[in-house]
């Protein structure tokens, strides 16, 4: 059975111009695998990841035929049962740390935090517990991080503490929106890693959205090309070279390489697709 | 144009950089990339004033006299910085023309006006964007507007400090195509911090490696592409680059 | 030609369209909240009271006819008259030029005041941080009512007096809330983007972080003006803010306090004034809150 299958998910914001769908009518369903979801700056790669966890900022609103998650329909739940999901069933990792944690309070605390709202662990465990995780994200020394403000972290340490945050909680269905986009190639490979554990041992169910498209083609089981609010293609994992959409080839054209020797790279025309 | 010699950085008794040197030259450009938390923000920040405290040599531009320092005004003129997150590095209540005529204000320009326009048109945003709120705009347009900002002051010295690692694929190669530009036309001298090694290989001219707050190596960009960094870190980011 | 097109336009062609549409769409998401206009109603009505109150006012707020006094509620004294026979109506008429006068005054003197405090406080942080919050706090762990009333007591009693104590004693909400504001953007790039280009720390605080704390402190001041009336009319009450024979709301409570139980409009119809202004600013606060909340504001 599938972890969550999703059908004809729409978001709608109202704008001074109409009302305009930013998601329309996406439908995809997700085992205990890792999916990956590329696609250009607003496509609604973000949106769908908040649709699915009940996170669509205030005028936003979200329809769809189906949301299923783990036998569960999402679609009536209150706010009260949907933040009781988060966290303990399903998380996301969101896309921009610096916002994403409150700027005031020490990255230590607000892991504790995080375990604090889901768990039943003690004082004394939930900081092991934090370090701990800390670690597993590759953070040297993690006792003089955990006492840091956000803003005295660096950008890749900062999307780590996100992903530390998240993977404390081990949960059923998670989110990641851009989590490695500041990691250097080294790091991110084994932070993948630990999602890639979380995957094989605990059966979890991963999205991860990203807009590094050779990591995504090498590292995810499927992957869905998002354009507009629509999935404009499915590939399966390695065959990001044999697309068959211009779009989804000229994404791939405009990425530099290693032994770049173009003046100019190729950029995507919007007119002709 | 940039002359960096022995620079250390603490925090609260925690080094993170130690006795870092490098150099350079008029219209070149130079990466910096290396492990995350390495201390590559931090060399920009001290290189951009931002710092109160270090030790060691830094030079930037027309500056020969290291005895008296710049003064905010001064530097702001030879070097400006471009930041990662173009979510966060504009200001959320002030138009495009305000932010980039603040700098103009600042320092007393006149003809603001034209000169806002032609910034528009040298980044390749249309101007009928002049007058908008940051969020009406895209990622890669917010980047276009920060580029914009920086070059106000028409400094010879651009700092970047992963300026594409926010943004998709294909804005990432129109930013990457316009910063090339703006260099050949300009004679701009870039240090550009990325973890993305293509990148450093489609714009850079010679990388530093760091690894824990120390240059581990330094190369130009042919042993890049032909895989022949010297370093075992150097290596390993090579490797994992290129196969995963 | 100002049409809604052209108001709501994505792209504004001068700079003038542009801060008249974000003003357009302000003032249109205002209307869309019933309550916050009948706040604006009622504001609208306290402002037109007193701008035409000696001609609103059947008779003089300050001589009465004694053979008149303590009149109930008629067609001659829509709300009765008071001890000295004075027309009741016309004193709460004029009131409201009393109150508004100690309302301007107090937000003139006490929003820029906290809000300078706030901003230098949070941005340069550090001892600047700690004497300013300390003093904030001295001030804060006071009742505003308490306060206002010791600085009455110093500086003797009087509207003037009232005033400048009811200042003082409300600026330090609006310090803390300046300041918890600014904490949380202190550290962004886009004032390090301002610092690089050489901005004096005068010109950082006044242009790039006071706008960004000002619609936290109009929403508090108008959400405060309720708290500053029953303030400024306690005074009034206890006979230390205007004194007789001005026509205060809350020295007319106090003075009709004497006869509650017999004439009861005495103190009942000033006091239902104070009670309807000040739910006029909560609801136009209310509102205001709704609208101004930045975390309405999308980024993407
Ligand atoms: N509050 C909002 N009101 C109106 N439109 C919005 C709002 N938030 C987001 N949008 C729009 O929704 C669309 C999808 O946004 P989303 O954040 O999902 O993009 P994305 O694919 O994650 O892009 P990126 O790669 O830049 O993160 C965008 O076009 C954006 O302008
Ligand atoms: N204000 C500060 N207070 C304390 N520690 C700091 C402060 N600023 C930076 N650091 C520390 O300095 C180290 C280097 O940070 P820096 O931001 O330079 O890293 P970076 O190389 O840019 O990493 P990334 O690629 O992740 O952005 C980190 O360990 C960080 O925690
Ligand atoms: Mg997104
Ligand atoms: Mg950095």
């Amino acid at each position: 059975m599938s972890l969550l299958s999703v059908e004809n998910l729409r978001v709608t914001f109202p704008t001074d111009h109409g009302p305009a769908d930013v998601v329309r009518g996406l439908s995809f369903t997700l085992g205990r695998e890792r999916l990956g979801i590329v696609g250009e700056s607003g496509s609604g790669k973000s949106m769908t990841g908040r649709a699915i966890m009940g996170l669509v900022p205030a005028p936003g609103k979200v329809t769809a035929d189906q949301l299923m998650f783990n036998g569960k329909d999402l679609r009536g739940l209150s706010e009260d049962e949907r933040r009781d999901l988060r966290g303990t069933a399903m998380s996301m990792v969101l896309q921009d740390p610096k916002f994403s944690l409150n700027p005031v309070i020490r990255i230590g605390e607000q892991i504790e935090e995080a375990m604090a709202v889901h768990g039943t662990l003690g004082r004394r465990e939930r900081r092991e517990r934090a370090l701990e995780a800390l670690t597993a994200v590759r953070i040297k020394d993690p006792e003089r991080v955990a006492r840091l403000f956000p803003h005295e972290v660096s950008g890749g340490m900062g999307q780590r503490v996100m992903i530390a945050m998240m993977v404390v909680l081990e949960p059923a269905l998670m989110i990641a929106d851009e989590p490695t986009s500041a990691l250097d190639v080294s790091v991110r490979g084994q932070v993948l890693d630990i999602l890639a554990d979380l995957v094989s041992r605990r059966g979890m169910g991963l999205i991860l959205i990203s807009h590094d498209l050779n990591m995504v083609a090498r590292w995810c089981d499927r992957i869905l090309v998002m354009y507009r609010g629509e999935i404009v293609e499915e590939i399966a994992s390695g065959a990001l070279m044999d697309a068959q959409h211009p779009y989804t080839r000229g994404l791939v054209a405009s990425l530099p390489t290693i032994d770049e020797t173009r003046d100019r790279l190729p950029v995507l025309d919007r007119g002709k697709l | 144009m940039i002359h960096v010699k022995d620079l250390s950085v603490s925090f609260s008794d925690v080094r993170v950089l130690h006795d870092v040197s490098f150099d350079v030259a008029t219209g070149e450009s130079f990466a910096l990339v290396g492990e995350s938390g390495s201390g590559k923000s931090t060399i920009l920040k001290a290189l951009a004033g931002q710092l109160p405290a270090f030790t060691g040599t830094l030079r930037i531009g027309e500056d020969n006299d290291t005895d008296r320092p710049f003064s905010a005004r001064d530097r702001a003129r030879q070097v400006q910085m471009v930041f990662q997150d173009p979510y966060g590095s504009l200001h959320p209540r002030r138009t495009i023309d305000d932010t980039l005529n603040e700098p103009l204000l600042i320092h007393g320009l006149p003809d603001r006006d034209s000169k806002v326009i032609a910034m528009l048109d040298a980044v390749g945003l249309p101007r009928r964007f002049r007058f908008r709120l940051p969020h009406q705009l895209s990622g890669g347009q917010r980047q276009r507007v920060a580029i914009a900002r920086a070059l106000m002051l028409n400094p010879p010295v651009l700092l970047l400090d992963e300026p594409t690692s926010a943004l998709d694929v294909s804005v990432q190669a129109e930013i990457l195509n316009l910063l090339k530009s703006l260099r050949e036309e300009k004679n701009l001298t870039f240090l550009l911090v990325t973890h993305d090694l293509p990148v450093v290989s489609f714009l850079c001219d010679r990388l530093a490696i760091l690894h824990a707050g120390r240059i581990v190596e330094t190369a130009n960009t042919e042993a890049l592409r032909s895989g022949q960094l010297s370093s075992s870190y150097g290596q390993e980011l090579f490797q994992r680059s290129v196969y995963g | 030609m100002i049409t809604r097109g052209w108001l709501l336009s994505d792209d504004p062609e001068t700079r003038m369209q542009a801060r008249l549409g974000v003003s357009y769409r302000l003032a249109r998401d205002l209307m869309r909240n019933p309550l916050a206009m009948v706040g604006l109603m009622i504001i609208l009505a306290l402002l037109l009271v007193a701008a035409f109150a000696p001609w609103l006012a059947p008779y003089s707020p300050v001589e009465g006819t004694l053979a008149d006094r303590l009149q109930p509620p008629s067609a001659a004294h829509w709300m009765g008259t008071d001890e000295l026979g004075r027309d009741i109506l016309s004193r709460v008429i004029y009131g409201a030029r009393i109150t508004l006068m100690i309302v301007l005054l107090v937000a003139i003197i006490s929003a820029p005041l906290g809000l300078l405090i706030g901003t230098v406080a949070g941005y340069f942080g550090g001892w600047v941080d700690r004497v300013l919050m300390g003093l904030t706090d001295i001030f804060l762990s006071l009742p505003r009512l308490v306060l206002a009333l010791a600085f009455v007591a110093a500086l003797g009693p009087g509207i003037e007096n009232a005033v400048i104590a009811i200042a003082i004693a409300a600026w330090p909400v609006y310090a803390r809330i300046a300041r918890a504001e600014v904490l949380t953007f202190r550290n962004s790039e886009f004032l390090d983007a301002i610092r690089m280009q050489g901005a004096s720390r005068l010109r950082i605080i006044a242009r790039h972080v006071m706008p960004l704390c000002i619609s936290s402190t109009i929403v508090r001041v108008t959400l405060d003006m309720a708290g500053i009336i029953l303030t400024a009319a306690g005074l009034g009450f206890l006979g230390l803010g205007a004194q007789p024979p001005l026509p205060e709301w809350g020295a007319m409570i106090s003075r009709g306090r004497s006869f509650i139980l017999d004439q009861w409009w005495v103190a009942t119809m000033p006091g239902f004034a104070i009670v309807i202004v000040s739910l006029g600013f909560c609801l136009f606060g209310d509102g205001l809150r709704d609208v101004l909340d930045p975390k309405q504001r999308s980024r993407g």
